[in-house]
């Protein structure tokens, strides 16, 4: 199955990336395709994986205060500040809906 | 006891102001304690059960926050509380922080949860200024702590005379962390952020929908809020933001499905909890009794105008992507049965040792109370309430002869009222107990009667540092207990009323 402009759609909104042309989403749908293959396998009765981590033991940290003070130097990575705060826009700027925006899904 | 619910009675919702739905006309709906409605009587309409569930968000109270070691605190200079992993800095990883984890462990033992031994880490992805990575570390998969219960009262009447007990099933506990400030700055079209915040330990609690109107909703926030200071998890202080309550309200008929739910957010005290969830109800019934629709939207609480209003910046619904945390492995709890032998003690979480050193909880101390000193449930109900209330009766209690069940009248009817009028705490009071206790002896020993106490009281009020036994002296309210003088008084009443013993005599 192809990849609906929908989701594409979607997923632009969601992660803020720009499949951009053709190339982009076919580079998606063979993604796809090589994780799907993933089905072959037959997992009845196997508890999912999520992580090569799961057998390690999850280091549990002493609650003490070692971190902070670096005000200056977070700030440094600002392109925009107000005595010490970031600056960002007044909200989210949504991507504008399809019909509105230049990408090349709209010919699709 | 028939458990007759909060008698909570809706009429004419207040006019709403700009911007906001105008529920009107008169609607009378009293939710029972099954959380059923109760036929509406004189408008003949089908009756409405309202369904109530809140998701209460409290900050862990630690040192440092839940996956790094930067500082928690209220009120520091902007961004000086912040670590590389709070602001996101490539290369930077959560580790962490074990006494977040005991404190979601001591509140899921005291809610009466099922503690998930093994419980896993996910991230939850949205965009938005105050949170740096652009997902919030939480548990979606698996909680640290599942299927509990919170029992909680409320009076029927106002009068406080007859108390009901009800029970809210918790669906879960998790861990998550809190994300930055958000400060808007609207002149300048730009919004300040400040990540002081960001990081810092949440429990969220998930309370099902088993409630059903505003009281319920506040009374059971209000009890956990207790709890959670009783065990010090979470100073839970809605003021300064440790205790964030969103609501989700429903309507819909008796045998019905439930109807769609709308989240109320943005509630500031315990007393607008109730407010928002009781006009969020009647705005749903006037709604669809107009023949309208209710979208499944997220919605604020205006507190100046008393109603809720659809928020902005929330487009549809929400698609989180939530996937596993790849730098954490799952958190494994032990207790006495499957202790690791050979490992780090520091390293190791063991839920018994937890639950055996649990403070008593707010019930039991009320139960406590009634016991031992003979009070009124309603009467313990207050004590515990309020902050170093129960202290204060006590100490009185150890200083006087006086029975502490006259005491506790003094005390919840007098000094209470007080201290509410000015709007002072227990610990800001003027009349110590100690002072309060002589007061009470002098009482008790017959050397004043109770209406001069009262005026006793009155002075002690002013705080001027004199002792009962002086305002008395200066006042002259000594009870005369000579029966000569007293012989003597009553003549001189008589001698100087003529007309009215002859018409005593009479009859």
């Amino acid at each position: 199955q192809k990849v609906t402009v929908e989701v594409l759609d979607h997923l632009e909104h969601l992660a803020l990336v720009d499949f951009r042309d053709a190339e982009g989403v076919e580079r998606l749908q063979k993604a796809i395709q090589f994780a799907d293959r993933l089905h072959e396998v037959n997992t009845d009765g196997v508890e999912p994986m999520d992580s090569v981590l799961e057998d390690r033991c999850l280091y549990l940290r002493e609650d003490d205060v070692t971190e902070g003070n670096c005000t200056k130097e977070l700030l440094k990575n600002a392109r925009e500040k107000v005595e010490e705060y970031f600056v960002a826009p007044p909200g989210n700027i949504p991507l504008p809906k399809l019909g509105e925006r230049e990408t090349f899904l709209q010919g699709s | 006891a028939v458990a007759r619910g909060c008698g909570a009675v809706w009429r004419r919702a207040r006019q709403c102001g700009a911007g906001g739905p105008a529920p009107r006309g008169q609607r009378a709906v009293a939710c029972n304690g099954r959380g059923g409605a109760v036929p509406a009587g004189k408008s003949g309409l089908a009756p409405w059960v309202p369904v109530v569930g809140l998701e209460i968000h409290a900050q862990i109270s630690s040192n440092s926050k839940l996956f790094s070691g930067s500082q928690v605190q209220f009120a520091a200079p902007p961004n000086s509380l912040v670590s590389f992993f709070d602001a996101s800095l490539p290369g930077t990883l959560p580790v962490l922080n074990r006494r977040c984890v005991e404190a979601a462990v001591m509140t899921g033992l005291a809610l009466n949860c099922s503690i998930n031994k093994k419980s896993l880490f996910d991230r939850k992805h949205y965009f938005y200024a105050d949170l740096p990575a652009g997902y919030q570390i939480t548990q979606q998969r698996v909680p640290i702590a599942v299927n509990g219960s919170l029992t909680y009262s409320l009076c029927i009447d106002n009068k406080m005379s007859q108390m009901v007990t009800k029970t809210v099933r918790i669906k879960q506990i998790q861990l998550e962390q809190d994300s930055g400030k958000s400060l808007h700055d609207d002149t300048r079209s730009q919004t300040l952020v400040d990540l002081n915040r960001a990081g810092v330990g949440l429990m969220e609690v998930v309370m099902e929908p088993d409630m059903c109107c505003g009281e319920e909703a506040a009374a059971a926030v209000r009890e956990l809020q207790l709890i959670l200071q009783t065990l010090g998890s979470s100073q839970a202080v809605m003021a300064e933001g440790q205790l964030r309550v969103d609501a989700n309200v429903s309507v819909h008929h008796p045998g019905e499905p439930y109807g769609v739910r709308t989240e109320v957010k943005n509630i500031n005290s315990i007393r607008f909890l109730a407010k928002a969830v009781d006009y969020e109800i009647q705005r749903q019934i006037e709604e669809l009794e107009n023949g309208g629709t209710i979208l499944n939207e997220t919605r604020a609480f205006d507190s100046k105008l008393g109603c809720t209003v659809p928020m902005r910046d929330k487009e549809g619904k929400q698609d989180y992507r939530f996937m596993p945390e790849p730098n954490l492995p799952p958190l494994i709890l032990y207790d006495a049965k499957s202790l690791p032998a050979n490992m780090n003690h520091q390293q190791v979480i063991n839920i018994d040792w937890i639950h055996e050193r649990l403070p008593d909880l707010p019930s039991v101390k009320r139960a406590r109370l009634v016991e031992q000193y003979g009070i009124l449930p309603e009467h313990s109900f207050t004590l515990v309430n309020e902050d170093g209330l129960t202290e204060f009766f006590e100490n009185v209690v150890n200083q006087t002869q006086m029975k502490p069940k006259k005491v506790i009248g003094w005390i919840l009817k007098d000094l209470l009222s007080y201290l509410k009028q000015h709007s002072l705490t227990v610990k800001e009071s003027p009349v110590s107990s100690f002072l309060l206790a002589d007061l009470l002896n002098l009482l008790e020993n017959k050397e004043i009667s109770s209406t001069a106490a009262k005026q006793v009281l009155a002075e002690l009020w002013k705080g001027e540092g004199k002792t009962p036994l002086e305002i008395v002296k200066e006042k002259k309210l000594e009870l005369i207990q000579d029966q000569k003088e007293l012989e003597q008084i009553c003549q001189a009443v008589i001698d100087g009323q003529e007309n009215e013993v002859i018409m005593v005599v009479l009859g």
